[in-house]
């Protein structure tokens, strides 16, 4: 087991940048999910880890060692493929097994090993089976199997879940935090699923296009977002994005939607904004949840505006219902007993003291 | 209006059905009469030089059904298999087949895996320089290979010409090129995690083609061969020009040169030599198209 360091590692694939200028510390033990749209270079980064991707500068460190010409095989590290990419024609216990034999570990120690991962994984009886005989799930399982016999520092996961339908995947997601927890190698995962990051990672590392957005831990990111890129990428529905800007009525400072609606700041949000240009063009954003039905009992920061509502979903525990505030649509998430319908009027409250405000331009947080 | 629509629709679509299950009836009548029609056509020969091989000479030239056996005999059988120049033939064409499948092999295989999976410069102009080269025709080879293994034989005193082996560098000219083709498109087909997970796994390129990729792609490997020997054996031009002595003929020349002497035609041996020598062939393709078992790559990946 090891730590694993990037430092400014960049990838050039002809005149394209797939990954510009990485800095990353995973520590040891750790669970490191990178999270991003497609094409935001996570893979390749992953890839780099493994030796799969010879890097174009920078340095890429395992265990202390820098390893930018060491071949894979002298990594020390194991990894779990998308499609599985389990050898066809061998058993599953060969297929585990294959590492160790090349490596010429004594017969014992391999069975040992294997009997050992099999029983971890909960594949012991499909052992002596062909990859072709197993489900989609059960492949997963064995590929993991082969990572851990190998018992590397660095588990690398390429988007692991992607090919199994979603119960599967809640069933595997958990699988894979449970080997986790019991056998603590570090490990890198990539995945575009935001909610398997949310729930894998000990840090989430969110990139895009080649480069890191922000590094936190599933909350952080969630309720302290660094851009308008990782606000909107984590949560789901997404945060809503309100064009805004801020005016100062009567001595308390306000911020106006549209010509109908303006609140006034809560005081530590006031507080935090002032220091803001009025005339700077602002983006509101503010998650579903935080915008909800209006009660009798309105605690502090918390204001009501109406709204016409375009489509509401019914979700069971929660209605979203949709609306638009000068063209921007808008996403709320009401009580199912709210009285919620289709193209008809409704009160809402929005909390500000979850509030973000953001710069449109720059997309940075403020 | 509406429900005219619904009642129209309704039958429209029942017909639609009908016709679609006659449409393949039809089919399946069509594909069996061509079938039959193209059993007969490619039989026909075969089964002619049975019949004349089971006649003997005086019956062959009567002037009777030529398609019955009226007095059937072994006897040309019996000669071929007790003549030891036809089993010096048989015997030279199979060390030939043989010794050709097993080169093309060991040149065919890491070519393929090399142009396949190690993306290096001008790989992939190779891999179609490889193919182009199966496209020039023997006839117009024979004379340059010709030319230069006489250069050979007067610079260096090697004799290869009329020598048996001198085949053994001539046939690959033809198998080497077509099968590395087939192991390319094989081995290309192979998933790109295959390879890269055997690397992390330890393994060296060597090993990865003889433990992953040489098993995965064995369907491949075996049409390769079945191709590669059914070439050497079948091969006819090459052996006519680059052997002539008695004793280092192949089988296909061989009965075409000692049992045709001038405008004297031995047919019964003639047709019992043909048939005798497309025995091997034969039995190779039946053994082994059991172990031709396509979808091995069945579960490897998502599929």
């Amino acid at each position: 087991m090891a730590d694993v360091a990037l430092r400014k590692v960049v990838k050039r694939y002809d005149d394209v940048e797939a990954v510009r200028g990485i800095d990353l510390d995973i520590a040891d033990h750790e669970f490191i999910v990178l999270v991003g749209p497609s094409g935001c270079g996570k893979s390749t980064t992953l890839r780099m880890i493994a030796g799969l991707e010879d890097i174009s500068d920078g340095d890429i460190m395992i265990g202390g060692d820098i390893v930018n010409d060491v071949p894979p095989k002298d990594r020390d590290i194991a990894m779990v493929f998308q499609n599985y990419a389990l050898y066809p024609h061998m058993t599953v216990a060969e297929n585990m097994s294959f590492g160790l034999r090349l490596k010429h570990y004594p017969k014992a120690e391999i069975k040992a090993r294997v009997t050992e991962a099999a029983r971890l994984l909960d594949i012991t009886d499909l052992i002596d089976r062909k990859p072709k005989q197993l489900s989609g799930g059960q492949r997963q399982r064995v590929a993991m199997g082969r990572a851990i016999v190998r018992n590397p520092k660095v588990f690398l996961f390429d988007e692991p879940l992607s090919n199994l339908d979603a119960k599967l995947r809640v069933q595997m997601r958990i699988e894979i935090k449970k080997v986790h927890q019991k056998v603590r190698t570090t490990t890198v995962y990539v995945t575009h699923d935001q909610v398997e990051a949310m729930t894998l990672a000990d840090r989430v590392v969110v990139m895009n296009k080649g480069r890191i957005e922000q590094i936190g831990t599933p909350n952080e990111l969630y309720h302290k977002p660094a851009t308008r890129f990782v606000a909107g990428f984590i949560g789901s529905p997404a945060m809503n994005f309100i064009p805004c800007r801020l005016e100062d009525v009567g001595g308390t400072l306000q911020l106006r939607l549209t010509d109908r609606i303006a609140f006034p700041l809560p005081p530590a949000r006031a507080a935090r904004y002032n220091a803001l240009p009025r005339t700077e063009k602002l983006l509101l954003g503010i998650r579903p949840e935080h915008l909800t039905e209006s009660h009798a009992h309105l605690a502090p920061g918390v204001e009501t505006f109406d709204t016409v509502l375009d489509v509401t979903e019914p979700m069971g525990m929660e209605t979203l219902v949709y609306f638009g505030l000068d063209g921007a649509p808008v996403c709320g998430r009401v009580d199912p007993n709210a009285g919620a319908k289709d193209g008809a009027p409704m009160r809402l409250a929005m909390d500000l003291n979850n509030m973000h405000l953001l710069n449109e331009e720059t997309g940075v947080v403020l | 209006m509406s429900t005219l629509a619904i009642d129209k629709a309704g039958p429209s679509r029942k017909v639609k059905y009908g016709s679609m299950s006659r449409d393949r009836a039809w089919a399946l009548r069509w594909s069996y009469f061509f079938l039959v029609l193209f059993a007969i056509f490619f039989l026909t020969p075969p089964i002619y030089m049975l019949v004349t091989s089971l006649k003997s000479s005086a019956e062959i030239s009567a002037a009777t059904n030529p398609w019955w056996v009226f007095h059937p005999t072994l006897s040309n059988y019996v000669e071929l298999l007790t003549s030891n120049q036809f089993l010096r033939f048989f015997w030279n064409s199979s060390i030939v087949s043989l010794a050709v499948v097993l080169v093309t092999m060991l040149i065919s295989v890491p070519a393929a895996f090399a142009l396949a999976r190690m993306k290096f410069w001008g790989s992939t102009t190779l891999a179609t320089g490889v193919f182009l080269t199966y496209l020039i025709p023997d006839s117009l080879l024979f004379i340059p290979l010709f030319k230069m293994l006489a250069l050979v034989q007067d610079y260096t005193g090697i004799t290869l010409l009329n020598r048996w082996y001198v085949l053994l560098f001539i046939y690959p000219t033809l198998t080497v090129p077509f099968c590395t083709w087939i192991m390319i498109g094989y081995f290309a087909s192979i998933p790109k995690e295959l390879d890269e997970a055997a690397l992390i796994d330890g393994a060296s390129w060597l090993q990865t083609l003889t433990r992953i990729f040489i098993p995965v792609a064995l369907p491949g490997l075996i049409a390769a061969t079945i191709f590669a020997f059914t070439v050497s054996w079948a091969q006819f031009l090459y052996p006519l020009v680059f052997t002539t002595s008695v004793d280092q003929l192949v089988l296909p020349v061989g009965i075409t040169t000692t049992l045709i002497k001038g405008d004297v035609f031995n047919w019964g041996q003639i047709m019992t030599g043909a048939l005798l020598g497309a025995a091997p062939p034969l039995i190779i393709y039946a053994f082994l198209m059991d172990y031709y078992i396509a979808g091995l790559t069945a579960g490897a990946t998502k599929g």
